[in-house]
């Protein structure tokens, strides 16, 4: 924690060095791929979910550059002292794209609609733990019962059991609120109709050519944003979009430095002012499937530990990464410093090998997706495991393939996780238990794909879950940390390294050092980016 | 020639059923779950099913068969999972930047094609004709992302003389279609010199250079007229091969056609938009090579349909 608070205030002081942050302008911003939806309840690629934030708002945000929570539509909010009730007073005067005040209705409606089944919101399963959701989600009643208005500037939500990371929640795209009257006119065209209470609104959209986001001159944060318009070029190699760059005819690379390209351009002094690195909430990792002989012997899995050069991983591609110890990326909350993990030893992972009743290895096989530099990486465990004795079966496929793979009991032996997983939905610790580590993901179609299932840390997590009260946000945190360690212990997995994001930006683009690597934003902070 | 034609129609829809069901039973056996691609990591085994029952992902292959082809009789492609737009407005707004490029890079292959394969008959087993053979061989073999990435980088980077890529003006598709052409230009080339050659050679054209015409005349007036109808015949053909070559070039210079629509279905395995794409892209050559089939008797009066 206390080397982010370093950084939000080193953040803060170059935000005030930097000063000139002028109003207007117009950036261009270059995409590979077409945007998919502008829809809250629906996006969920990291493509859409910068463009979404610049559109619509939440009741909760992060303060800028950081992982804090703030509130954001919302003024206030208060913890039951049961910690399972919320509630959030909402500010006045707030002004959707069409020019209707926002009322705790549509709080209501919104959340009522990522729930509804016929959304088909990708976020829906974020929301079950309200109370009353199950039941409205079955079509047994028509609302949740914990989403209560009791006036216009009012929202109760309660939930059914006490959960600390709520108010993330209430900060991500699936809970952005949306007109009930727009929703109702564009139908499943709403994702490319936009209507929100952000800080831009959709000026023009042509399918698979351009987007232009303008000003919103009633957003409700005084003097924000400071550009005019951003203009999304889609479509664009991200070869063609460097040399773009370069001719002054882009602002912003969306989808980062070019591989090939990432050397010649680093290395390059002039580069310097034009690319921005920091951490993401990312992990890449290999999962050991706990369910398939030999890694059902927690001997097996510390000696594949042991066994892969992580240092020989980040080298393969180009220093992008810092090595990882353990499953929590640096920036999280919970992240343990004093951690070192498994070291590499190879002679180590053979005698423990050996100690398992593997003295001569044994076969088995390492899926991993078939786009760069992935299969480059598992090559490279490959001949780590390799050098110890296990025979490793390459299998490159297709992302969806790997996927289904890793979610089929006994079907993936080992996964590397490059190019699928982990970045976090939010920054809080238990957005790297759950989904991928808990017993409730080691299912058919789960994302738990070392199929780890320790219903004791369930239990411990559980009860660092219902810690909601600020005061035990500390001891929650202290909780966590030890989860984790116990999780290295066990061994489902081979955290490798902690992924660095580069922006490339156009010289004339400035703001705050966070605004180009903000953890909760990629690749900019739209709101608080300027052109000089 | 019109029981023909209604016949060839007739053919065109059985054909075009059987892409549809081949490219269904792909895109079905591929092993992965759309509903789940869609759902996130985050959804539930019940979320997924939700999805999965919504988009009838859960009904046995011959019902989800059945009602796709119902469907596309009723003109309904069905709407895309990922973007939920409508597959016909996503072809229809694809669709005029995929024929523009198509058209362009036709041009550039005959502009090219045509003149190189003339001169390289005229001049058969000289040096000229040698270069512009091995000119010839290249193009045929040279690999579409590369040509357009150096194109770009000479002539819209370092000369700034056209536009980075994109889509618009026509100064936006001279590049684009010169990458898409290359290719067909060498084939051109080789089919033009082949048959000047052979039309060299024939009695009529002795005649002539015997009665004291002007070579250039005799080449011109005689030769090229009866040698260029077999390339002619090629066109529709080629616009088969070019709807094929469109997947790279687009994505090269951020034209927004029917290819990179195609790619970017391709992969998050958007089923409706990967089907709506082969339908669309098997329609135009199926209908090239329909024209193709119909430009032959004036090419050559002996062939006859009846």
């Amino acid at each position: 924690m206390k080397s982010l608070r370093t950084c939000v205030l080193g953040a803060l002081l170059l935000f005030g060095a930097a000063g000139a942050q002028e109003r207007g302008g117009s950036i261009v911003v270059t995409y590979k791929d077409d945007i998919s939806t502008l829809d809250p309840a629906i996006g969920y690629d990291w493509q859409n979910f910068s463009i979404i934030k610049a559109m619509f708002s939440g009741l909760m945000d992060y303060e800028p550059g950081t992982a804090e929570l703030v509130p954001n539509l919302a003024t206030d909010y208060t913890v039951s002292d049961d910690g399972k009730t919320y509630t959030f007073t909402l500010r006045e005067g707030v002004l959707f794209h069409n020019g209707r005040e926002l009322t705790a209705e549509d709080v209501k409606y919104s959340l009522e609609r990522t729930l509804d089944p016929a959304t088909r919101s990708p976020g829906q399963g974020f929301y079950l733990g309200i109370e009353g959701a199950q039941a409205f989600v079955d079509g047994e009643a028509d609302a949740v019962s914990g989403i209560r208005v009791p006036d216009p500037t009012t929202v109760e939500i309660t939930l059914s059991e006490p959960s600390a990371p709520f108010l993330h929640l209430m900060a991500l795209n699936f809970s952005f609120v949306v007109p009930q009257e727009e929703v109702e006119r564009y139908g499943e065209d709403f994702g490319r109709n936009p209507v929100g209470t952000g800080a831009f609104k959709l000026r023009e959209w042509q399918l698979g050519q351009r987007l232009v986001i303008e000003r919103n001159p009633d957003y409700f944060h005084e003097g924000l944003p400071h550009l005019d318009e951003v203009i999304y070029e889609v479509g664009v190699e991200p070869t063609v979009a460097l040399l773009r760059l370069q001719r002054g005819q882009a602002d912003i690379l969306g989808d980062g430095v070019p591989p090939a390209q990432f050397v010649s351009l680093t290395s390059n002094p002039a580069n310097e002012q034009l690319i921005a690195s920091g951490s993401q909430l990312q992990t890449g990792y290999l999962t050991l499937n706990t369910n398939v002989a030999p890694f059902d012997n927690v001997k097996v899995r510390r000696a594949v530990n042991m066994a892969v050069n992580k240092e020989r991983v980040v080298q393969l591609i180009n220093g992008r990464a810092t090595p990882a110890t353990q499953p929590l990326p640096p920036l999280m909350p919970g992240y343990d410093d004093a951690y070192t993990g498994y070291a590499y030893d190879p002679e180590g992972a053979k005698a423990l090998l050996a100690e398992a009743g593997f003295p001569d290895g044994f076969a088995t096989q390492l899926y991993a997706t078939n786009t760069d530099p992935n299969p480059r990486i598992a090559q490279a465990i490959q001949q780590d495991l390799a050098a110890v004795g296990i025979d490793a079966e390459l299998r490159t496929q297709a992302q969806s393939t790997v996927i289904a793979a890793g979610g089929e009991q006994g079907g993936a032996p080992m996964v590397w996780s490059g190019g699928m997983a982990w970045i976090a939905d939010y920054p809080d610790p238990s957005n790297f238990y759950w989904p991928i580590l808990s017993c409730s993901a080691a299912t058919q179609g789960g994302w738990n794909w070392a199929w780890y299932c320790n219903e004791e840390l369930d239990a411990q997590a559980t009860a660092a879950d219902a810690m909601v009260q600020p005061d035990q946000a500390e001891a929650r945190v202290a909780a966590w940390r030890d989860i984790y360690a116990q999780v290295m212990d066990d061994a489902p997995w081979v955290p490798v390294f902690n992924e660095t994001r580069y922006t490339v930006h156009s010289a004339r683009l400035g703001g705050p050092e966070g605004a180009f690597v903000d953890p909760t934003h990629t690749p900019v902070d739209y709101e608080h980016v300027y052109v000089q | 020639m019109l029981g023909y034609l209604a016949s060839r129609l007739a053919q065109t829809v059985f054909v075009l059923l059987g892409v549809v069901t081949v490219a269904f039973l792909i895109t079905n056996l591929i092993p992965a779950d759309p509903a789940r691609m869609l759902a996130g990591r985050q959804a539930s085994e019940e979320t997924v099913a939700g999805i999965r029952s919504q988009l009838g992902l859960d009904k046995p292959l011959y019902m989800q068969y059945g009602r796709y082809v119902g469907g596309l009789a009723r003109g309904d492609l069905g709407r895309s999972y990922q973007q939920r737009t409508d597959i016909r407005t996503l072809l229809l707004s694809r669709l005029p930047a995929t024929l523009q490029l198509t058209a362009g890079g036709i041009f550039f292959e005959l502009l090219f094609g045509i003149p190189l394969g003339i001169l390289a008959a005229l001049y058969a087993g000289r040096a000229l004709d040698k270069v512009v053979m091995v000119f010839a061989f290249l193009g045929v073999s040279a690999p579409q992302f590369a040509l357009g990435l150096i194109l770009l980088y000479v002539f819209a980077y370092r000369f700034a003389l056209l536009p980075l890529g994109g889509y618009g003006t026509p100064q936006h598709l001279i590049l684009p279609a010169l990458t898409l052409a290359v290719t067909g230009a060498g084939w051109y080339a080789r089919v033009m010199r082949g048959a000047m050659i052979e039309t060299l050679q024939a009695d009529y054209i002795r005649t002539g250079t015997a009665k004291g015409l002007a070579r250039r005349r005799v080449v011109v007036k005689h030769a090229l007229r009866n040698a260029v109808l077999p390339v002619i015949a090629m066109i529709g053909l080629d616009i088969g091969l070019l709807m094929g070559g469109v997947v790279v070039v687009e994505s090269v210079f951020a034209w927004p056609g029917i290819g990179q629509l195609a790619w970017q279905a391709i992969q998050v395995l958007d089923i409706p938009v990967i089907m709506g794409t082969v339908l669309l892209t098997a329609f135009f050559i199926v209908l090239g090579n329909l024209l193709a089939d119909l430009v032959y008797p004036l090419v050559d009066p002996r062939i006859r349909y009846g």
